[in-house]
Formats: C-alpha cells, sequence, structure tokens
C-alpha cells in the first residue's frame, strides 16, 4: 500500500507540488472573495513573494522558512497602501483597479535589472518539498474552517452580501476589507515563494494578469461560496493537462487543448453551475434540510 | 517633436477604435466584455487568412474581417451574456463568461495558426510616405487615423441622432422603462454587440497591418490599455473613449521621449490608478460609481 | 438566573448592571452599549419614565440636499428615552433621509445630532452602531442568503468577544459564548414570532415575516435606540397591532424607538410623541392627539389626499 503511494507520488510529483501551491492561491483569493472583493492583485502579490524569497536565499542566504514567510510580508505591506484607496472601489472598478496594480508589478519587474529584468531570475535553489507546501495549505484550511462560523466569518459573509446594513450593524466594513485583502495578499506571497524554490526560476511575466485570472478561475470552477471550492478546483484545473494526456491519441494536444478545455470548463460552470463544482455535493443535502423546513413549519402552523 | 504627435496620435487613434466598443457595450450594459480583445485577435487573423491564403484584396479582406467581428459579437450576445442576464450578479458573471469565451477563442487560435508570430505579405497595403514639417507618416497611419476618425464620429451620430441610437441610451438609462416603452431591447443589445465587436475587430486588423504582427495573444496587452481608456474617458462615454485613446496615445509617446521606452506600458495604468483614485468617473463618465 | 448574571460580570467591556435592579442613569461607556432588560427581568426593572432625565437623542438644525433638492431643511426634534416617538408626514417628506442621516449612511450638510451627550453626525455608520443605534429599512435589507437565525448572529456582531485565535484552539470561552449568544437569538425570534424558522434562508420568509426578521436583527445586540423604517408596509390589521404591541413591550423595557410609519393607526396606538414633516421641514410636534388637531398637518395630509383624488 505504501508502496503504490510512494510509486503514485513520484510519478505525480511535479502535480501535486503545483497542485498544492495552485490550491494555496486559489485560497488566498477566496478570502477576498468571501467579502464580496473582486480583487486581481493576488497575481501580483505572488510575484512579491517569489522575487522577495528568490532573492533573499540568492543574495542575502537568510534560511527557508524565514524567506517564505518575508515573501509573505512583503506581499501584505505592499498590499495596505494600495488596498485603502482602492478598496473604496466598488464591484467592476476595484477589479480593473487591481489589475492595473498587478501590471505595474509585472512592468515594475521586468524593468528591474537588479532582478534579472526581463529574464527574471535564474537557479533559485530547490528548497520547497511537498510537505512545505502541504503544512501550509492544511493550516489555511484549518483557518478557514475555524473561520466559518466565527465573529469574522459572520462579518465577511454579511459584507458581501450587503455592505450598508452590515455597517449599521456594527460591522467596521473597511477595516475588514483591508484586513481581507492583506490577508490574501500575505498568503499569496507565501505561495509566490515557495515556487520561486521549487522551479528555479522567477519570470516576471508569470505574475501578470493571465495568472490572475487562472486563481479566478480555480475559484468559480470549484465554488466560491465555501473555502474547499476554490482547492478543488485549483486540483481540477492544474490535473487537466494530465487527464486531456489521455486523450492524445484521440487528436487531443495537450498544449493549445488545455486552454482550451479550461475555458469551455469555466464557461459551462458559470452557465449552469455558478456556485462552482462543490454545488453538486451539496445539492441534496440542501434540499432535505429545506424540505425539512418546509416540514416543520406546516407542523408548527401557529397563530 | 511633430514627429512624437503624429507617433502618439496614431498609436491613440488604434487605441480609441478599440475602447469604442468597449465602452458602447459597458454603457449600455454596465458589463465589461473581457472577450472584445479576442474578438480584436481574431478579425486581424481573418483578415490575414483572406489576404494569404484566398490571395484576396485588402478592401474586401477587411469588410470579411469585419463580418466575421460581428458575428462573433453576436455569439458573445447569445452565449456569454444573455443567459446571465436574469441572474443578480450579473457583472460578475458577464466577466467570467467573457473570459471564458476570450480562452475558447484564443485556444482555438492558437490551434489552428500556432503561438508563432504571423505577418501580412508586404504589399498588402500601397506604401506611401508623407511628411508634415519635420514629422514623417505613412499612408496606412493615415489611413488609420482618419478611419479611426469617421467611425468613432459616426457612432457617436448613431447613437445621438438615430431611432436605434435613442433606443440605445434608453436601455442604458432605465433597461425596464425602455422594455415599457416598447423598445426591442434584446435586439438593441444583440445590435450593440455586434457593432461593439465589428468596431474591435476594424482596430485588431489595423493594429495587426501596421505593427505587422498578428498573434494568438495579440489582445492582451491593447485590452489592458484599453481598459485605462475607458476608465480615463468615463466609462460609457464614447467622446470619453475617442478623446481617452488620442491622450494615451500621446502621452505614451511622451513618456518613452521623456522617461525612456521602459515606461511606456507602465503609463497607462498609472493613469487608471490616478484616475480611479482622484477622479472615478474620468473625463465624461456620467454616474460615479455603480450603484451596488 | 445567577449564572448568566456572573457571565455578564466578568465581560469586563460592558457596563455591569446592578443586580439590584434599579435602573442605571444612562451612560456612554468607551464602547456604549447599554443593555435592555429580557422579558425574565423585566419584573424588577422601574419604568423608563422615572429614569430619563434628558432627551436620548437632540437633532438640532438638520439639512440635506441631493444636487438641487432639498429632502431635509431645518429639522430639529427630540426623542426622550424610553418614549416611542413618531416621525410622519407625506411621501417625499424626508422621513428615511433623517433616519439614513442619523444612523449614518448619509452625512448631513449641515446641523448637528446628539446621543446623550455624544455627538453623532460625523461618525460612520459602524461607530453610530456601537453607540446603540439600530435600524430596520424601507426595502428590506435583509443578509437575503443567509438563514434566518444566521441574521440575528450578524446582528449579535458587537456582542461577540471571542477573537480569531480562540478560536482557533477551540477556547472553551469561545464555545460558551456562542451557545449563550445562540439562545439569546432563538428567543429573540420567539420574541417577534419566528420560532422555529431559525434554518429558513431569509429570502424565503414572507414580506411580514422579513419585516420582524430585521427587527429582531436589530434587537440582537441590545440597542438603546431603535429607528424603524416603516417596518408596518405591508402588514395587515391584526399583523400590525401586534407589531405594536411588540414596540410598546420593548420601549416599557427601557429602549427608545424612532418610529417612521404611514399606518397612522398604528402611530396613534403606539407613540408618545409624533414629529411630523413636510418638505422636508418639521411643521408640527406633540402627542398623537395634539398633532391630529394640528390645522398644518391636515392640510398637509389632506392636500396629498385630493392630489392623488
Amino acid at each position: 500500500m505504501l508502496g503504490a503511494l510512494h510509486a503514485f507520488y513520484t510519478q505525480h510529483s511535479a502535480l501535486i507540488q503545483v497542485g498544492g501551491i495552485n490550491a494555496i492561491l486559489a485560497i488566498s483569493l477566496y478570502f477576498t472573495l468571501a467579502t464580496g472583493l473582486l480583487s486581481l492583485a493576488n497575481a501580483a502579490f505572488m510575484g512579491i513573494g517569489a522575487y522577495t524569497g528568490a532573492l533573499l536565499t540568492m543574495r542575502a542566504h537568510w534560511p527557508f522558512p524565514l524567506v517564505v514567510l518575508a515573501g509573505g510580508v512583503l506581499a501584505a505591506t505592499t498590499a495596505v497602501p494600495l488596498g485603502l484607496p482602492v478598496l473604496r472601489l466598488r464591484g467592476v472598478f476595484l477589479a480593473i483597479a487591481t489589475i492595473g496594480f498587478g501590471e505595474v508589478v509585472r512592468i515594475f519587474f521586468i524593468n528591474w535589472s537588479y532582478a534579472g529584468g526581463a529574464l527574471g531570475i535564474d537557479g533559485v535553489p530547490r528548497k520547497t518539498t511537498w510537505w512545505h507546501i502541504y503544512l501550509a495549505l492544511v493550516l489555511l484550511l484549518f483557518i478557514c474552517w475555524r473561520l466559518r462560523r466565527s465573529r469574522a466569518g459572520y462579518a465577511m459573509e454579511a459584507i458581501r452580501q450587503d455592505e450598508a446594513a452590515s455597517a449599521t450593524m456594527g460591522i467596521n466594513v473597511t477595516a475588514y476589507k483591508v484586513a481581507v485583502f492583506v490577508a490574501g495578499a500575505f498568503i499569496a506571497g507565501i505561495a509566490g515563494s515557495l515556487q520561486a524554490h521549487l522551479r528555479y526560476i522567477v519570470d516576471p511575466n508569470d505574475y501578470g494578469f493571465s495568472t490572475a485570472v487562472d486563481i479566478l478561475v480555480y475559484a468559480v470552477v470549484g465554488g466560491m461560496n465555501v473555502f474547499i471550492g476554490p482547492v478543488i478546483g485549483a486540483a481540477l484545473i492544474t490535473a487537466l493537462p494530465d487527464i486531456l494526456r489521455q486523450f492524445t491519441s484521440l487528436g487531443v494536444q495537450p498544449g493549445p487543448d488545455r486552454a482550451l478545455a479550461s475555458g469551455i470548463v469555466l464557461l459551462l460552470v458559470i452557465l449552469f453551475l455558478p456556485e462552482g463544482l462543490v454545488s453538486i455535493a451539496r445539492f441534496r443535502p440542501w434540499r432535505r434540510r429545506q424540505t425539512t423546513a418546509i416540514a416543520t413549519q406546516r407542523a408548527r402552523a401557529g397563530p | 517633436m511633430a514627429q512624437q504627435i503624429v507617433n502618439g496620435i496614431f498609436a491613440g487613434s488604434i487605441y480609441a477604435l478599440f475602447a469604442v466598443g468597449y465602452t458602447l457595450v459597458f454603457g449600455i450594459l454596465d458589463i465589461l466584455n473581457l472577450a472584445h480583445q479576442a474578438v480584436f485577435m481574431m478579425a486581424a487573423f481573418a483578415a490575414l487568412q483572406a489576404v494569404l491564403k484566398w490571395k484576396w484584396n485588402f478592401g474586401p479582406a477587411l469588410l470579411f474581417a469585419t463580418a466575421i467581428a460581428g458575428v462573433l459579437g453576436i455569439l458573445i450576445y447569445y452565449i456569454a451574456y444573455r443567459p446571465l442576464r436574469r441572474r443578480p450578479d450579473t457583472y460578475f458573471s458577464t466577466l467570467i463568461s467573457t473570459i471564458a469565451f476570450a480562452a475558447i477563442l484564443e485556444a482555438l487560435a492558437l490551434r489552428w495558426y500556432g503561438a508563432r508570430t504571423s505577418r501580412f505579405p508586404l504589399n498588402t497595403f500601397p506604401d506611401h510616405t508623407f511628411h508634415i514639417g519635420s514629422a514623417a507618416f505613412t499612408l496606412l497611419q493615415a489611413v488609420i487615423v482618419a478611419g479611426a476618425l469617421v467611425l468613432t464620429l459616426g457612432l457617436q451620430a448613431l447613437v445621438r441622432y438615430t431611432r436605434l441610437g435613442k433606443a440605445m441610451r434608453a436601455v442604458a438609462e432605465n433597461e425596464r422603462a425602455a422594455r415599457v416603452l416598447g423598445i426591442d431591447v434584446e435586439r438593441v443589445v444583440l445590435v450593440s454587440f455586434a457593432i461593439s465587436s465589428a468596431l474591435g475587430g476594424i482596430a485588431g486588423v489595423m493594429y495587426g497591418l501596421v505593427y505587422n504582427s498578428v498573434a494568438p495573444g495579440m489582445g492582451h496587452a491593447v485590452e489592458l490599455k484599453g481598459l485605462s481608456v475607458i476608465v480615463l474617458g468615463g466609462m460609457g462615454s464614447i467622446p470619453g473613449a475617442v478623446l481617452g485613446g488620442f491622450l494615451l496615445g500621446l502621452v505614451e509617446v511622451a513618456s518613452v521621449a521623456q522617461l525612456g521606452s521602459n515606461t511606456r506600458d507602465a503609463v497607462a495604468f498609472i493613469v487608471l490608478f490616478a484616475i480611479l483614485l482622484l477622479r472615478p468617473r474620468g473625463l465624461f463618465g456620467r454616474r460615479l460609481v455603480r450603484e451596488v | 438566573m445567577a449564572a448568566a448574571a456572573n457571565d455578564r460580570d466578568r465581560d469586563a467591556a460592558r457596563p455591569c448592571r446592578p443586580l439590584s435592579g434599579a435602573l442605571p442613569t444612562p451612560t456612554l461607556a468607551a464602547e456604549g452599549i447599554a443593555r435592555t432588560m429580557m422579558p425574565s427581568e423585566r419584573a424588577s426593572a422601574p419604568t423608563p419614565k422615572e429614569t430619563a432625565s434628558r432627551p436620548l437623542l437632540v437633532v438640532e438644525n438638520v439639512r440635506k440636499a441631493f444636487g438641487g433638492v432639498h429632502a431635509v431643511e431645518s429639522v430639529s426634534f427630540q426623542i426622550e428615552a424610553g418614549h416611542v416617538q413618531g416621525l410622519i408626514g407625506p411621501n417625499g417628506a424626508g422621513k428615511t433621509t433623517v433616519i439614513n442621516i442619523i444612523s449614518g449612511l448619509l452625512r448631513a450638510d449641515g446641523g448637528t445630532i446628539h446621543l446623550l451627550d455624544r455627538r453623532i453626525d460625523q461618525l460612520p455608520p459602524h461607530k453610530i452602531a456601537a453607540l446603540g443605534v439600530r435600524r430596520t429599512h424601507q426595502n428590506i435589507r435583509l443578509f437575503a442568503k443567509m438563514s434566518v437565525l444566521d441574521n440575528v448572529t450578524v446582528g449579535q456582531h458587537l456582542l461577540r468577544r471571542e477573537t480569531l485565535v480562540e478560536r482557533l484552539v477551540f477556547a472553551p470561552r469561545g464555545r460558551a459564548e456562542s451557545a449563550r449568544l445562540h439562545a439569546e437569538a432563538e428567543a429573540l425570534l420567539a420574541r417577534v414570532g419566528l420560532q422555529g424558522r431559525a434554518r429558513v434562508p431569509a429570502a424565503a420568509l414572507s414580506y411580514g415575516d422579513q419585516r420582524r426578521l430585521e427587527i429582531a436583527r436589530a434587537l440582537a445586540s441590545h440597542p438603546r435606540l431603535l429607528l424603524l423604517d416603516e417596518p408596518a408596509a405591508g402588514m395587515n390589521h391584526t399583523e400590525a397591532a401586534a407589531l405594536g404591541e411588540l414596540m410598546r413591550d420593548l420601549a416599557a423595557q427601557g429602549l427608545t424607538i424612532l418610529l417612521v410609519e404611514h399606518n397612522v393607526q398604528l402611530v396613534m396606538d403606539v407613540c408618545d410623541r409624533v414629529t411630523v414633516l413636510n418638505f422636508g421641514r418639521v411643521i408640527a410636534h406633540g402627542t398623537p392627539a395634539e398633532v391630529t388637531r394640528d390645522p398644518e398637518v391636515i392640510a398637509a395630509y389632506l392636500g396629498t389626499d385630493e392630489e392623488t383624488g
């Protein structure tokens, strides 16, 4: 049994590790989405974490755990001055502003010769192992789980549904928005630092708009209403090329067709399963709960 | 200096033509059509296909590409917009659906034409160079600027003076009231998508021709700059998009001249930030931000 | 109940309620949440008329214009603690604007608003809420996708003390607090007649039930001032009467209520005082009986009746 697991791991190690990092990124987005904020800046925060991590390891020789944390901290620090003005914006304008931020960061890195400019950084020592990634992931999932019925969790959900009403309940909407934005940035920064030490390279073009969209796709496909959704979405989309590879005999080209498959999956999900793939699992229990509620109401038909 | 102004105006005209389609859809429907850039790209490929493979002249190729773009716009309406109309969070779900649509188009382009950059054959457009003072420009550039002005002014005229335009403005103002007044809202929206995409397609062909490069990813840079333009001009304002486009073109060129070519792409986003933070409604935007 | 009282005394941030039964004169501590009493304590409490020595809410010369339209112009009135005060007037008189300004959703162009000694007109809505002001909305603003109970739980936001760290380590204090708040929420639902519906999604409730849920949510963290914006809209006679009884109950326990309503019968039955607005100005103030006899008020309402035929 253990031998089989080990064999499975070695065969799919890249997938497992990259999938784990994508899952962490997806969770970084989940925090903001759960509060009703469409922020597309997380790829940029990831980039900040990656560059910070790579440079600290290669130029300053800091120990690895510190480097990973530093990536998160620096990303979070950038998020504060960005968040305060930008989080006032509504809906699509927030999305646009965060896209803009992402582009500015990407262009900055492309022009930063100290960090290799357009070529990025090469030769980052490989220090990330699967248990680093999954430790972080499990920790995050635990925090998300405990957040659910907590004061902050209720506040986030309330803000997502109605900001003005939330404020009249005593919820400091701005503080929560900034907090989740910074938290998301911190997590994305950690993911970036971990990834930099996994892939040997840090390429500025990996932290632009298309990556931000990728992260959003994980969340949408998996489901944004519950914290496990983005993780499932990340797992599925990351595994997609490998799944497609099974069909190469049918003329499927994993390269371009992965993008095609992602696009189709995304379109199908948003059209027919807007709550994401997790809603398949939750469909029946909710129905049962609602039927019980209706039955209970009828039973208690009162004055 | 004069040359820079010419360059700026020319670059700006493409931005303007692209942005106008973006802002039209946003103004009427309050949604961001992120498939616009994919239509931009597909139209360029369509024209390329016509010229390279079928040996057409440029004129018919352009018309063909515009038609393809219009058809894609109609497809976007039916596939990515209409099914989501009744949802409470339309702006978000259409953002996603148009992203998906764009991804599909790009993947198809990747499959059919490969990732490498393709080029129009050299004799596609007659090659003349003109001079005004110290500035030089080609016939193609002149045609692009003139074409962009004609098209955008034409669109503005359409919106202001025709029945269709009035219907568009009514739907933009209050969809339910427009429906009650007997306006066929679905048809107006469909036509808006078609026109918007057609204009974006023309911009794509022009872009591919003048920069002599057509590739599946060519829409990305323009898409994001287009966002800056419509924010600068004011979401939903056609004159704003035109003015914003030209302004961006000029500011970019000036920035390159003064601060170096690295800054070129950053300019659009610095402008974007400045506008969003200082004056979110842009130059001519009517509403501040969407009332949630 | 001794155990509950000990719990409350241990919560340092909240003002201690003396066990002797005398209601303390309203003071505003840093958090400033005065408690109204749960039904079990009612018997021991004095009526608010004995304790109110100064007005709870003082609105002075408030004005607000939208574009060129003066929605509210030099509006001044006061509300005594423990009173139910009506705010009536024809449509468009500015009543909801006044409520929006008091609750902080709108910033007045001029004038001041004081809650006891504290000036609140410049504060953001969540700080005003922290001082004990709660409201319902004219177009119901429930958290539609949440359950009935969850809506009330959000309303308890300011009561919850469990920190995120405590939650992460499963601290027992958090569990005790959750259980206690859960029980309070259920009791509140029962009080407004929504018992047994805790798990129903709020959007599935009937219109009248939704209004009652909004009130329950507003009561969840023991406010001192409750602003009700047309709570009886769409209710039939029986429902409105039940609502009126609830309001008098709450007032008897020390809650101050500002009631915006079109249901004149309800206003007459329930209110201690009534302020009448027309075209953004106060045209009358007094007891219900006085106000209904006021010729200017009659003209304002009759005039409207004539226009609408």
